[in-house]
């Protein structure tokens, strides 16, 4: 197995590793969507994030992995046996995350008849795809405005039910699929369909550094990593130790945070200010902003909380008027100074 | 390099920096990306192509990949006849695969769609790829460079962006002779020797470092993969030259060779000198090491800002060409929606169904969509995975009246019945390209250019669904120029439509020549070009930029009649306050669809 870039060695971005570890914390956020420039570490933060997750329980018969935890109704042939009252055998694994290769079929995605051994054996039975690999994980999709349209709407549907339903070749399999969506993109290649946008909770804008010293120090890690992968690894060990602790310390608290009725005024205000659609937005900012505080260690959501994330979580949803040149943070920015003083 | 080289806008190459560049690539094509080379037809190529064969490690693979290759070639697949004779899937790998520790010839590069080259960008970054395909899983190795054949003919046509990006190299073979093509690479045991040395080469100093990552800024290259590469390639310099560190002369040239090509194709920082002298002089290694040594003097902060907005040319200001800022469009969005649904206007009318955005069911072309069970009939194709699915559940019922028949040969056959064959549907994208064409002329220039700005935004936000493109044809003065040419992407429109001026006459018969010409070139790319005309059609200059209405108008209407005759679907916005017969009878000539705008609303004059 190859070594990623450690997450905790990626050089500024700080919207995007924070965008990044707010999903590893509360994974209900609804995923979070990359814009940015070629060569921006893109790809290199998701698979750094992949190396830092803490691992899962799961029912360790069960193809799906599920949470020994959870209601027994939401897995459908994995846990079965649950139904008897059995404990189930419970085993360890790394958070999944399931990369979605551009290229991939349809059969591969949401699962298919096992070929083999229905060829084989003449027996019917399901293959689980992507989709079932990466439940209670991460699904990565770099370039996904280039993914097709068909595969687009299959993606939609999956990530607003979280339960993947599969009728086809006389299969009839329904099982659960809840998964962290993280895209990438380059908007020059193409923009990408509203709806898969709305879906994702917060969305980032990655730039290149444009300060010398930033880019210098990006190009020493990036070439002492491919020099000597393990030994950089190493050296970030505590770092990435730290982080990870820093996860599971915030899942922990997550349900404990406090949201004060001040909070909740500061996000309508908010969102009243700019034109946002729908309550999508606000729900996701306090979630964001509960998520951020508990990886801050704090007992509540504050204003700085809030304001931290203010912009990712709104900057997809507000009503696009093309003519306009300002982007979509100025916007955001710019209401939040109005409205609460910079 | 010869004279009329030299005398060339383009920089060529000379023949032993392509040899070096082979050298280099030969020693780890894997991690130096690729090398985009233009002048295929030339000897050169031939020469060079040989030369890395040569110089390539023996048994390393070198393959061709046409730039059609769908997605079952290139990533890889079910091995059809060895799984049926074998009784389990088996994968056949792909070309990127099959290039594994090898290099990957791309001819056509421009003609590579972005959908083919982010899958080979992929694969290229990992070096390996995920294959999730034909009911199949497999981690495959993909490490392997790309030589780009770039065969564009003009600045429009280019590499696909995320592919010359990866590459290192840019080399162009025009206007070298045979004559030029003397003296040899390195050896064989040179690059072994440079290659097992290569772990242990360090840099002479820091300082290097920062200079190679200041000169990729200055030369407007933003990603850290150029400041990368280059600092790889100046290490390989280093290594066959058989020294242990590198040092400020193996980083000039490796600047030279990485980062001063591809500065050429983004528009210099106007403060900075740099790329303009080791443009003219690539091959005095003392000048560009004189700049390289400057820049490496000068302390971060004197630096230029580089963002790409200083780096464009600004207009200057000029009364007569007033720079419009956006407003808001005037024009009526169902009119934008019906000409976005309307595939072709004339005579068959607009009733002929599918929208432009819709894909049409092809059988033999297109990306595959799914399958779908009948007969098969001529040129249609069976997707073999589909049907042996719908055939596996039968099996053992089909192969039981067999077995009492005929004795067992050992191994299974797989009884396949005619209603098991599913048939492979294809979809195929109706390209379409609107082409705006807005007169950009006179005082209300304004008005018009804003609204036509809208109109292209908007379009463009519905691009993704339409899978079309917009381009924008403006006339003024004494002509018509393609401001906009045709594109999908909104941040590339916005930022090529923020400094659009008007002003001037009204070269009609011109804009709609330049508006045919660009129709024509995207109906010979495939694609179903509409032309949306926003004029009052009240021309003043004709076609040879006499002035004079008269004049100007027979030579309209003579250009209306050749869009007319083409059979582009057209419509045309009357934008004057008081429709007038003439614009309609434009619009006949054109067969075009006529709609006299309402004038513009309130909210459009107070935002100006």
């Amino acid at each position: 197995m190859r070594i990623a870039f450690p997450f905790t060695a990626i050089v500024g971005q700080d919207d995007m590793k924070l965008a990044m570890l707010i999903a590893a914390t509360d994974p209900g956020i609804g995923g979070v969507m990359v814009f940015g420039d070629r060569g921006t570490g893109k790809s290199t933060a998701v698979r750094g994030l992949a190396a830092l997750l803490p691992p899962i329980k799961m029912v360790k018969a069960c193809q799906y992995h599920c949470d020994p935890r959870a209601d027994k109704s939401s897995c459908a042939t994995g846990c079965v046996h649950r139904l008897d009252g059995e404990i189930p055998d419970v085993g360890e694994m790394a958070t999944p995350v399931v990369d979605f290769p551009l290229g991939a079929t349809e059969d591969r995605v949401v699962g298919a008849l096992d070929l083999e051994r229905a060829l084989t054996q003449g027996e019917k039975h399901f293959e689980p795809g992507l989709l079932a690999r990466a439940n209670r994980g991460f699904l990565y999709i770099d370039e996904v405005n280039l993914l097709d349209d068909h595969l687009v709407d299959l993606l939609l549907d999956v990530a607003a039910s979280g339960e993947n339903v599969v009728e086809r070749e006389g299969l009839s399999v329904r099982h659960p699929a809840r998964f962290v969506l993280i895209g990438s993109g380059n908007p020059e290649e193409g923009e990408l369909r509203p709806q898969l946008l709305d879906r994702f909770g917060l969305s980032v804008d990655v730039k290149t550094p444009d300060e010398l010293a930033v880019r210098v120090e990006v190009v020493r890690r990036r070439d002492s990593f491919d020099r000597d992968s393990a030994g950089f690894a190493a050296r970030q060990a505590e770092g990435e130790a730290a982080v990870r602790e820093k996860i599971v310390a915030a899942r922990a608290r997550l349900s404990d945070i406090e949201t004060p009725d001040a909070a909740l005024e500061w996000a309508s205000r908010l969102c009243m200010a700019v034109g946002v659609d729908g309550l999508r937005g606000e729900l996701t900012l306090i979630r964001a902003a509960r998520a951020v505080a508990a990886l801050e260690g704090d007992a509540r959501v504050e204003d700085h909380h809030l304001r931290g994330i203010a912009v990712m979580a709104l900057r997809h949803r507000l009503r696009r008027n093309p003519l306009d040149e300002t982007g979509s943070s100025t916007r955001i920015e710019r209401a939040m100074s109005d409205l609460f003083g910079s | 390099m010869t004279a009329e080289a030299q005398a060339e806008t383009v920089r060529c190459a000379a023949w032993p920096e392509a040899l070096l560049i082979a050298t280099l690539f030969a020693m780890d094509p894997h991690g130096l990306g690729g090398i985009s080379i233009k002048g295929r037809g030339s000897p050169f190529f031939d020469a060079w192509l040989d030369l890395l064969k040569e110089l390539l490690p023996e048994g390393a693979p070198l393959r061709r990949c046409p730039v059609q290759t769908g997605d079952d070639r290139l990533l890889g697949g079910l091995d059809l006849a060895t799984s049926l004779a074998m009784g389990q899937p088996v994968v056949q790998r792909g070309l990127l695969s099959e290039v594994d520790g090898g290099v990957l010839v791309l001819p056509m590069a421009e003609r590579l769609s972005s959908a083919t080259a982010a899958r080979i960008a992929a694969a290229l970054d990992e070096g390996q790829f995920q294959l999730e395909r034909d009911g199949l899983t497999s981690l495959l190795p993909a490490r392997f460079g790309l030589i780009l054949l770039d065969e564009s003919m003009g600045p429009e046509e280019s590499p696909p962006f995320a592919l010359l990006e990866r590459c290192s190299f840019r080399l162009d073979g025009n206007g070298l002779g045979l004559g030029d093509l003397a003296g040899d690479g390195a050896s064989l045991e040179d690059i072994e020797r440079a290659k097992s040395a290569l772990p242990e080469i360090g840099l002479a100093s820091e300082s290097l470092l920062e200079a190679i990552c200041e000169a990729a800024q200055a030369f407007g290259l933003n990603s850290a993969r150029p400041a990368l590469l280059c600092l790889r390639v100046a290490r390989m310099v280093a290594a066959l030259d058989g020294r242990k560190v590198a040092t400020l002369g193996d980083v000039t040239l490796a600047a030279q060779l990485v980062l001063a090509p591809q500065a050429l194709q983004l528009p210099p920082p106007p403060e900075e000198p740099q790329p303009e002298d080791s443009d003219q002089q690539p091959e005095t290694q003392d000048e560009a090491e004189q700049t390289e040594a400057e820049a490496d003097a000068k302390p971060p902060a004197e630096t230029p800002p580089d963002s790409q907005a200083d780096a464009e040319p600004k207009s200057p200001p000029n009364p007569s060409e007033i720079l419009v800022d956006a407003v808001k469009s005037a024009l009526p969005a169902e009119l934008i929606a019906a000409l976005g649904s309307q595939a072709k206007p004339n005579r068959q009318g607009r009733a002929s169904g599918s929208g432009g955005g819709s894909m049409q069911k092809s059988p033999l072309r297109g990306r595959p969509i799914r399958s779908r069970s009948g007969t098969l009939k001529p040129g249609e194709r069976l997707n073999i995975i589909e049907t042996l699915r719908a055939a596996a559940p039968w099996q053992k019922l089909r192969r039981r009246p067999q077995a009492d028949a005929a004795p067992e040969t050992g191994r299974k056959r797989i009884e396949v019945r005619k209603s098991d064959f599913r048939i492979r549907c294809f979809a195929q994208p109706k390209e379409a390209t609107t082409i705006l064409v807005v007169d950009a002329s006179g005082s209300s220039a304004f008005q018009r250019l804003a609204e036509a700005k809208g109109a292209v935004e908007l379009l463009l936000a519905q691009a993704y669904v339409d899978r079309s493109r917009v381009a924008l044809v403006a006339f003024r003065n004494e002509a018509a120029e393609i401001l906009l040419p045709p594109t999908r992407s909104l941040a590339r429109a916005r930022r090529q439509l923020s400094d659009l001026a008007g002003g001037g006459g009204t070269p009609l018969a011109a804009g709609i020549d330049t508006a045919l010409l660009l129709a024509l070139a995207e109906k010979a790319k495939g694609r179903t070009p509409r032309l949306l005309f926003l004029t009052d059609g009240r021309g003043n200059i004709g076609r040879e930029g006499k002035a004079g209405r008269a004049v100007a108008m027979a030579d309209a209407l003579l250009a209306a009649r050749a869009v007319g005759l083409a059979e582009i679907a057209a419509v045309h916005i009357d934008t004057s306050p008081f429709p007038r017969p003439g614009a309609r009878e434009l619009a006949e000539a054109m067969r075009a669809i006529y709609a006299p705008l309402p004038y513009l609303n309130a909210q459009a004059i107070s935002a100006i």
